[in-house]
């Protein structure tokens, strides 16, 4: 299948180089001025935030603020680390948090919402349509919109303060499911046909037949789930210090001094910054295959 | 006689087939349930409700409403402003996405990808991401804006930029605009990829000429399940504006200049403990989104035909 869809974009490809030709020159010109524009923009933040780790401490201070670096330094890096490493709780401890709880609630997202998808998209069975149009619905029931009841609702069923209140809401998000949905819906039913008549049981059609040819979509939703959870990791749901995360913990050590620990701050974001855009850059073309299959009727 | 053992036989199977299909979605069920449903629908009992997670709830009836609407000034500024974020921000950001998916869709596919990756990368770096612009708006001269408005002698003293009641706003929806161009984005992008060519080529048969012509005749109407489903991502996208506010202007900004309804829940929840009175106001929120998405997709429904 994959090699088809691979040929198919082949030929797209010589046939836009036809149609390049009605294009006309001052329209290019206008198109790329308009994106170095909004490039620009969308660029100046993350490079002052890398620019700012990177000054010593009297060109942070200097005025008028520059736009470059001077003498370029490390040196709030290793403030940094020492900083963690004079804390109380190990630095490695926090990151051990971080990976577990990213980890496990991706994971356990991927695995149960690819399961669920798998009989919406192929089975027949009652309710099923009730069902999507529930599952629809919680697109819209984000974090940060039910925060407040969702954490009374941590709170009742006593996960204050455990893994538990990072992982299990990220692993009932709507956006996993109905992307791998969306994406199982396109494979040709005539391959699981052929499973089912060889005695193959639904579980491992599911496990050995699609779950193979929907890598794109796992990959994609892996990426989405990851950065949800790494950054939207709350102080108010785990509030005991052995129990945080690389991120909150980073955020107290340069919030308890901002003026003084800027320059740690800046270095402190820039390290937060890295683990998403490396996963989402790894995984970029898989995620735009999976949005060829968002698409939604009403 | 026979065909009734297969009749019976096929009521067997079907059965069978259903268990298989309620057992495979239950594990994700259970989480979606608990965790995505049941904060929104309990939600709407304890709006109704005063509680404050310590005492039982008491029914009050309606009174948390009309608190709401007649009563709470700060909510009305907040309603004010999220519906400023969803009206100026919601098109906005929606209409560069498609533009700009639309100008990378021709260009070479590294430079593509490396496109995406700048535009897509400000929604994903979250808070550690975004606390740059404190810095780019500080309210001192070391402040990237001030520092360079004074130098070029535009100033003589320091903006307040995030502590002036009527600049707030303004900030915020930059720094809104920046960090919301994330999976509708992605969408158009893959949308317009995967736009039958051959549709193009008929069209220029039928004697479309630029390529604006082209945009709304051919691509929009087969392109409209993925602006469907990048409305609902962009609803929720500027409906749930709070954090950004909330760490740039402060809770609460000066003057609640900054208040957006999800921050009015924090204040209510996380700061004076009224669960009641926040749910409601969260319910208003759900409430109000529903109505956007149909609102929407109304419109695009209109477009292109």
């Amino acid at each position: 299948m994959r090699e088809k869809k691979q040929a198919k974009r082949f030929t797209l490809g010589k046939k836009k180089m036809g149609m390049n030709n009605r294009r006309s020159k001052i329209g290019n010109g206008f198109v790329i001025l308009l994106l170095l524009l909004l490039g620009a923009f969308m660029a100046f933040p993350l490079y002052y935030t890398l620019i700012q780790s990177l000054k010593p401490s009297e060109e942070l201070f200097q005025f008028p603020p520059r736009l470059y670096v001077l003498r370029p330094t490390l040196e709030h890096y290793t403030e940094l680390s020492q900083l963690m490493s004079n804390m109380w709780v190990p630095f490695s401890r926090y990151l051990f948090n971080t990976l577990f709880v990213t980890l496990a609630g991706t994971i356990f997202h991927v695995l149960f919402a690819g399961m669920a998808a798998y009989p919406l998209a192929k089975h027949k069975f009652p309710g099923r349509d009730a069902l999507f149009a529930v599952i629809l619905l919680g697109l819209m029931f984000v974090g940060q919109v039910t925060f407040l009841p969702s954490f009374i609702i941590i709170a009742k069923l006593n996960m204050l303060n455990t893994y538990w209140a990072y992982i299990c809401p990220s692993i009932g998000a709507s956006l996993g499911l109905f992307l791998i949905k969306q994406f199982i819906e396109q494979i040709p039913d005539a391959l699981i046909e052929a499973a089912r008549i060889d005695g193959t049981n639904e579980w491992r059609v599911y496990f050995q037949i699609v779950m193979p040819n929907i890598k794109p979509a796992i990959l994609t939703v892996f990426i989405f789930q990851f950065v949800n959870i790494w950054n939207g990791l709350s102080k108010e749901l785990v509030y005991e210090e052995q129990l945080k995360v690389v991120k909150v913990a980073l955020e107290q050590v340069s919030a308890s001094n901002a003026y003084a620990r800027m320059g740690s701050g800046m270095a402190g974001s820039v390290l937060l910054m890295i683990p998403p855009i490396v996963v989402f850059i790894l995984m970029q073309r898989n995620v735009v295959e999976t949005m060829t299959f968002a698409g939604m009727k009403d | 006689m026979e065909t009734k053992k297969k009749s019976k036989n096929k009521i067997l199977t079907y059965f069978s087939t259903y268990k298989t299909s309620y057992l495979m979605m239950f594990p994700y069920l259970l989480f979606f349930m608990v965790f995505t449903i049941l904060p929104v629908a309990a939600s709407v009992v304890l709006s109704f409700t005063d509680y404050d997670m310590v005492q039982r709830p008491v029914f009050v009836g309606l009174e948390n409403y009309f608190q709401i609407f007649l009563n709470d000034e700060y909510f009305i500024v907040a309603l004010k402003n999220t519906l400023i974020f969803a009206i100026i921000i919601g098109p906005a950001s929606y209409v560069i996405c498609f533009l700009i998916a639309w100008m990378i869709n021709e260009l070479k596919p590294l430079a593509r990808a490396l496109v995406t990756a700048l535009f897509y990368i400000p929604t994903i770096v979250g808070a550690a991401g975004w606390s740059v612009w404190r810095l780019i708006f500080s309210s001192d001269q070391y402040g990237l804006i001030n520092g360079f408005l004074m130098k070029w002698g535009l100033l003589n003293e320091p903006i307040g930029w995030l502590t002036d009641e009527a600049r707030i706003m303004p900030v915020l929806i930059i720094v809104q605009l920046w960090m919301s161009m994330g999976i509708s984005f992605l969408t158009f992008i893959a949308g317009f990829q995967n736009v039958d060519k051959t549709l193009y080529e008929a069209g220029m048969m039928d004697g479309i000429k630029n390529r604006f012509q082209e945009l709304w005749y051919i691509t929009i109407p087969s392109m409209a399940n993925q602006m469907v489903f990048a409305i609902v991502m962009q609803i929720v996208n500027c409906f749930a504006v709070g954090e950004v506010s909330s760490v740039l202007a402060g809770l609460p900004s000066t003057g609640y200049a900054g208040e957006t309804i999800v921050t009015h829940i924090m204040d209510y929840g996380n700061l004076r403990y009224e669960f009641g009175y926040a749910c409601a106001m969260g319910v208003v929120l759900v409430v109000m989104m529903q109505y956007s998405k149909k609102f929407a997709t109304w419109l695009i429904g209109r477009m292109g035909h």
